[in-house]
């Protein structure tokens, strides 16, 4: 006879997999660490994936997403295609990204700002633009390191690599439609 | 051999020569790219971290967008090519995923079914679709001397693994085989050339940008060939950030494989791109290939 057992993990769990598409396989971890020696960036990582997989069955919540490991995730993809267990360890990542945006928690990391900028881009003109990307974005969060940033600026524009103006698609309102249609609906899972 | 071509952002402007060799190639080799009316940007990783259904619709956005006469999408950057397969396998794999994502594409008077639309890189397209016999009869200038270095980078090989080895890829260097090249057979050919970090954490940046570099160097390539725009942008654009921080001096030219592959094929270099790239590749071109290479 089979027995269906009621979810026994923590809350902190149950949200991730709620909010990554097969996020179901994280209870598969085996503490095998394949994650963290496959990652270019694990040995800068407060805790390495199968640590933080740890760390949210024991639903430790604000320690996962005040760590600084999803900010030195560059979605190469190793530890996923590396889990035996197929957890797709960059989902997660994702995953872990939006709530510590979504929550403020995003305390060591200028990418939430770069992510920001990049997007608003997107949404006015449809295209992304990499001058006002940035202009915006170094005004904004590092404006000395903006200087540093001229002379690869102004290589890049020689070489006719960067545009002064932003390209607008045709049809942006229809995209913008689409944007605010899924703010409303609120995720995909 | 007709296709639908997404060129991305990045192939607009600062990856120009990549677009303009594609499409040069493209078209010796007969392969026809129409160029996807009034595409958007894919949002590289960047909506991914703030909104998961704004991430998958505005992606799905073009994939509703192909002409339903051609059912397959070419798209060089290796961003592009995951996140527009990537959402297609989501919406595919999730319902409810499909359900939203259709409510929002609706929003706009657009509907995807996936599955409908076969997403595919040119480095497939021209491996896969046009073979070694077509690609060996077009040669006119052999690579002979010449050592490069495949570079794959990750997002064309993982998560997904469509048409390489996601550990080991070798279709790039059967590709310059088959046109003559030396293949420099290194191990860092699909690790990470660190993304958005250069943007975000230059110490990581430039650390993933050495070792790629070193490893090249070390294997004594003449040229790293990048299949990606950001691979490309960050090899050669922070090439001299990168060894003023750890006092090195590599000078290694960063070009898309498609320009080399123009090159073979007898295409002027001027119209392949070259010269935009910041670590000049004509003087090693010269020096390799000589007049052969008429730059």
């Amino acid at each position: 006879m089979v027995t269906t057992h009621a979810f026994k993990g923590s809350a902190f769990l149950k949200e991730i997999i709620a909010d990554t598409p097969g996020g179901e396989r994280i209870v598969h971890c085996m503490q095998c660490g394949s994650c963290g020696g496959s990652c270019p960036n694990g040995a800068d990582m407060q805790y390495t994936p199968r640590g933080v997989f740890a760390l949210i069955n024991a639903n430790e919540r604000e320690k996962v997403l005040t760590s600084n490991t999803m900010w030195c995730c560059v979605s190469c993809y190793f530890c996923t295609t590396r889990c035996p267990q197929q957890i797709p360890i960059t989902e997660i990542m994702y995953a872990l990204k939006r709530l510590a945006i979504a929550e403020g928690l995003a305390r060591q990391t200028d990418a939430p700002a770069l992510a920001k900028t990049f997007t608003d881009m997107v949404e006015w003109f449809g295209r992304s633009f990499e001058l006002g990307l940035a202009s915006r974005y170094y005004l904004f969060n590092k404006p000395l390191a903006m200087l540093k940033m001229g002379p690869l600026g102004l290589a890049m524009f020689t070489r006719g690599r960067m545009a002064l103006l932003p390209t607008k698609i045709r049809q942006v309102g229809q995209l913008q439609a689409i944007i605010r249609k899924a703010r409303e609906l609120g995720g995909a899972s | 051999m007709k296709y639908a071509y997404y060129p991305g952002c990045s192939l607009e402007r600062n990856s120009a020569a990549y677009d303009v060799s594609v499409r040069q190639v493209a078209d010796l080799l007969g392969i026809k790219l129409v160029e996807l009316d009034d595409w958007n940007c894919c949002g590289a990783t960047e909506f991914f971290s703030q909104d998961e259904l704004v991430a998958t619709s505005v992606i799905a956005r073009n994939l509703a967008l192909v002409d339903s006469q051609l059912n397959q999408l070419v798209a060089p950057c290796a961003a592009c090519y995951l996140n527009l397969s990537k959402t297609d396998r989501l919406m595919a794999e999730h319902p409810h995923m499909n359900d939203k994502v259709n409510q929002c594409l609706a929003a706009g008077g657009l509907n995807y079914k996936p599955g409908s639309v076969r997403v595919r890189h040119i480095l497939d397209v021209i491996y896969t679709d046009i073979g070694e016999t077509a690609i060996r009869d077009k040669v006119v200038r052999p690579l002979t001397n010449l050592r490069i270095a495949p570079y794959y980078g990750c997002q064309v090989v993982r998560p997904d693994v469509a048409f390489d080895n996601p550990e080991y890829p070798m279709k790039m260097d059967e590709l310059f085989q088959w046109v003559g090249a030396e293949v420099v057979d290194y191990p860092v050919k699909a690790h990470c050339c660190s993304g958005h970090m250069t943007q975000i954490s230059e110490p990581q940046a430039y650390e993933l940008i050495r070792r790629l570099l070193a490893s090249a160097a070390e294997y004594k390539a003449d040229m790293i060939l990048c299949m990606c725009p950001m691979c490309q942008l960050n090899l050669d654009a922070y090439q001299a950030a990168t060894n003023k921080y750890f006092g090195t001096n590599y000078k290694i030219p960063i070009i898309f494989f498609t320009q080399l592959l123009g090159v073979a094929f007898g295409l002027d270099t001027k119209k392949l791109g070259f010269g935009k790239e910041i670590v000049a590749a004509e003087p090693v071109l010269q020096s390799k290939l000589g007049a052969n290479a008429a730059v």
